[in-house]
């Protein structure tokens, strides 16, 4: 026991003081800050380059009662939009688009019904948003002429447009209520991404360590005072505690971040985002995924790592293991917006799926007790089989070197093993 | 007996890499392992420090088989260098003192009495990979030795040595072994086994082809060389019988004999010729032994 402390201690210690480790924890977390005050930044660069530029609207109005309308429209709704009428033709107009002196231009006209015609013409691509709010603008124009015209009060108009009252109820037993679906459904969102990426990043430095270890050869000495199961378990462990290290550094950050923000801007992400309306339980699956789904990533990567002998080979030998996470990501994503497709039920009992299907399941559904509890059973199972099977490959394959970049010198490496 | 190995067999499917390994050694002596790249040196130690298991055979180390128990009584320096490049040397070889059971304290002593021995102190503090691959081995050596194993394996440990560090690195193994530890060496340098070991063996694709002390080694070879200086023409001296092999040289001749009396004929026969300024009756050479039992290809 005492040597798996000491090659666990040097795992985690070697990592965590490694410069490239510290520095992409404080990049991190500096990335939290600024998405969590993400606002307040833009509002102040905004400030700082003198606000919004005003934009003028160039407008030919052939009827003569539209544009005092859409200019005081325009400015009771604080768009500033400044409305500027013109006499010039159409063709003068758009050839002064076409040169860049001015970005757009609209003609305006009613017809005999009273609709108003509109065209707005421009030569930026990036411009959507302009034209609906004039679209906007000319539509209350319009509906405020035609209620003239039926001789309309405006209370009359106001019940024409009562939004009807919408609710959306599902009786299936195992679905939530739609806002706790929303916050749910975001937070399970954020929590899909934390565990997909953090599989991939600490599953890739495990096996990325053994072929290290490997390559520089100081794998035989270790192996010769320290027996390779006891290397490996102790090398998963040492990353593992690693990574969740990492993973409360950050989530520690995001909640001072998003707490610090949440007072000052009302409405903002954090609102949306309370911790308080999430349900404790989805963060314990949450944990308890992360750390299944971590194991099971971790000893598939450590055996796949035990075959190479130069870390150039490192990412092709665990391909196939990124492959599945990469699915795993995927068959959940497609969930998100209906947990309760069939697939997904299958799906979350994959040991290689559960940790990111399962948990949107019951992150987004009120699944009974037992469902859950099977696929940490089962993928408890699958990792004390992959320790115990990546313990025999390891402990051949430590000792093989060649040029060996396949899945085939599995076979290889625990007939090593045996002998 | 301090380790024993009784008919060893080491198979790798149909490859044997191993054939059929007796050899013993005394506690407090030298055991020189002599063979060419592949022919089962590596594979042996791997099976002494039971890495690999022998599909024959016992191998015992004061009675009882090596395992991970006995770790901290076993040195290893493989063949194939390698240490963590981005550890500093303390830290490095703190915890490869730690996983041969030192404590720390006595880690860190024993790592300053060997680099000051070694005279590197100076890279106390020092990535491994900003080292010399000289230095590195040096670093390396001290990882094998530092916690004062009963036994010590070393696989080639004066390749890439230059002179100098290779007499300190010797003079070191000689103490080591006065302390009473027993150390096992394999090389194809045979001046240097000549020099440290007591025993050897010599293997070839996994046969043990020849075994014993040194001087039994030697007599048992029944091959002399009989070295002549002379002015005077020697080839006279090719046809006398019981001379194995001859050759020539500005200065004389060497000739290989198989019996003593033969010295005797050929010192007559030169001295017909003409006087001679030299003449020696030399022992074989580890070299030579080698060469001739293992191949000129080898050599």
């Amino acid at each position: 026991m005492r040597e798996f402390w000491i090659i666990f201690k040097q795992a985690f210690t070697s990592k965590a003081k490694a410069k490239s480790f510290i520095i992409t924890t404080l990049i991190m977390m500096v990335a939290i800050f600024l998405l969590a005050n993400i606002s307040k930044i833009i509002d102040t660069v905004q400030d700082m380059t003198g606000g919004e530029e005003e934009e003028v609207l160039h407008v030919v109005d052939t009827s003569g009662v539209l544009i005092d309308p859409l200019r005081a429209q325009l400015e009771t709704e604080e768009s500033g939009i400044v409305v500027k009428a013109t006499e010039e033709s159409e063709q003068e107009l758009t050839d002064k688009v076409t040169s860049e002196d001015i970005d757009s231009f609209l003609t305006l006209s009613v017809d005999e019904q009273g609709t108003i015609h509109a065209n707005y013409t421009t030569m930026s691509m990036m411009d959507f948003s302009l034209p609906g709010r004039i679209q906007d603008a000319l539509q209350s124009i319009q509906t405020e002429m035609k209620a003239n015209e039926l001789s309309l009060s405006g209370a009359q108009v106001q019940t024409l447009f009562t939004p009807i009252q919408f609710e959306q109820q599902n009786i299936s037993p195992s679905a939530k209520s739609e806002e706790e679906l929303n916050t749910a459904r975001v937070l399970v969102y954020v929590l899909m991404f934390v565990i997909y990426f953090s599989v991939i990043m600490y599953s890739s430095m495990i096996a990325m360590d053994v072929a290290n270890e490997k390559s520089s050869r100081v794998m035989e000495i270790l192996i010769s005072s320290v027996s390779p199961v006891k290397h490996m378990f102790a090398k998963v462990l040492g990353v593992g505690s690693l990574g969740i290290l990492q993973i409360i550094i950050y989530g520690i950050t995001g909640f001072i971040a998003f707490k610090t923000s949440a007072t000052e801007i009302p409405g903002g992400f954090s609102d949306f985002f309370s911790l308080k309306d999430v349900s404790p339980s989805t963060l314990v699956y949450a944990a308890v995924f992360f750390v299944l789904g971590f194991f099971l990533y971790a000893t598939l990567a450590a055996l796949l790592g035990s075959l190479v002998s130069r870390t150039e080979d490192v990412q092709q030998m665990i391909m196939p293991m990124t492959l599945l996470i990469v699915a795993a990501f995927i068959i959940a994503a497609t969930g998100l917006g209906n947990p309760e497709i069939g697939y997904l039920k299958y799906a979350s009992y994959f040991p290689f799926f559960t940790p990111l299907v399962m948990f949107l399941r019951v992150g987004l559904l009120d699944l009974p007790m037992w469902e859950p509890l099977l696929s940490i059973a089962i993928m408890l199972a699958t990792i004390f089989i992959l320790g115990w099977f990546g313990a025999r490959v390891y402990r051949g394959g430590v000792l093989m070197y060649g040029p060996s970049r396949s899945l085939k010198d599995i076979k290889k490496a625990i007939q090593l093993g045996k002998e | 007996m301090a380790l024993q190995l009784e008919n060893v067999t080491k198979r790798f499917g149909d490859f044997t890499a191993v054939d059929d390994l007796t050899l013993s050694i005394e506690e407090g002596t030298m055991y020189g392992f002599l063979g060419a790249n592949g022919a089962g040196k590596t594979t042996t130690f791997r099976m002494i420090l039971g890495l690999l298991n022998a599909n024959e055979g016992q191998i015992a180390w004061n009675g009882k088989t090596i395992s991970y128990s006995t770790s901290p009584e076993i040195g290893y320096l493989p063949e194939e260098r390698g240490l963590y490049p981005k550890m500093k040397v303390e830290e490095q070889l703190i915890f490869l003192g730690e996983l041969r059971g030192m404590k720390k304290a006595d880690a860190k002593k024993a790592i300053g009495y060997w680099l000051d021995r070694f005279e590197v102190p100076q890279y106390l503090n020092k990535r491994v990979e900003e080292l010399s691959k000289g230095n590195q081995q040096k670093i390396q050596v001290i990882a094998a030795l530092m916690h004062d194993p009963k036994l010590l394996i070393l696989d080639e440990p004066f390749s890439g040595l230059d002179p100098v560090n290779v007499e300190m690195l010797k003079r070191a193994i000689i103490d080591f072994r006065n302390t009473g530890a027993t150390i096992i060496f394999s090389s194809h340098r045979m001046d240097h086994v000549e020099e440290l070991c007591e025993q050897l063996s010599i293997i070839h694709k996994g046969q043990q082809i020849v075994k014993g002390s040194l001087r039994e080694v030697k007599r048992s070879f029944g091959r002399q060389n009989v070295r002549i200086r002379s002015d005077h023409d020697l080839t006279k001296l090719d046809h006398i019988l019981g001379v194995k092999s001859v050759s020539h040289s500005v200065e004389g001749a060497v000739f290989q004999i198989e019996e003593e009396d033969v010295a005797n004929e050929l010192l007559t026969a030169a001295l017909q010729e003409g006087p001679i300024r030299h003449f020696e009756i030399e022992e074989p050479s580890l070299q030579d032994i080698f060469i001739a039992k293992v191949g000129k290809e080898h050599a």
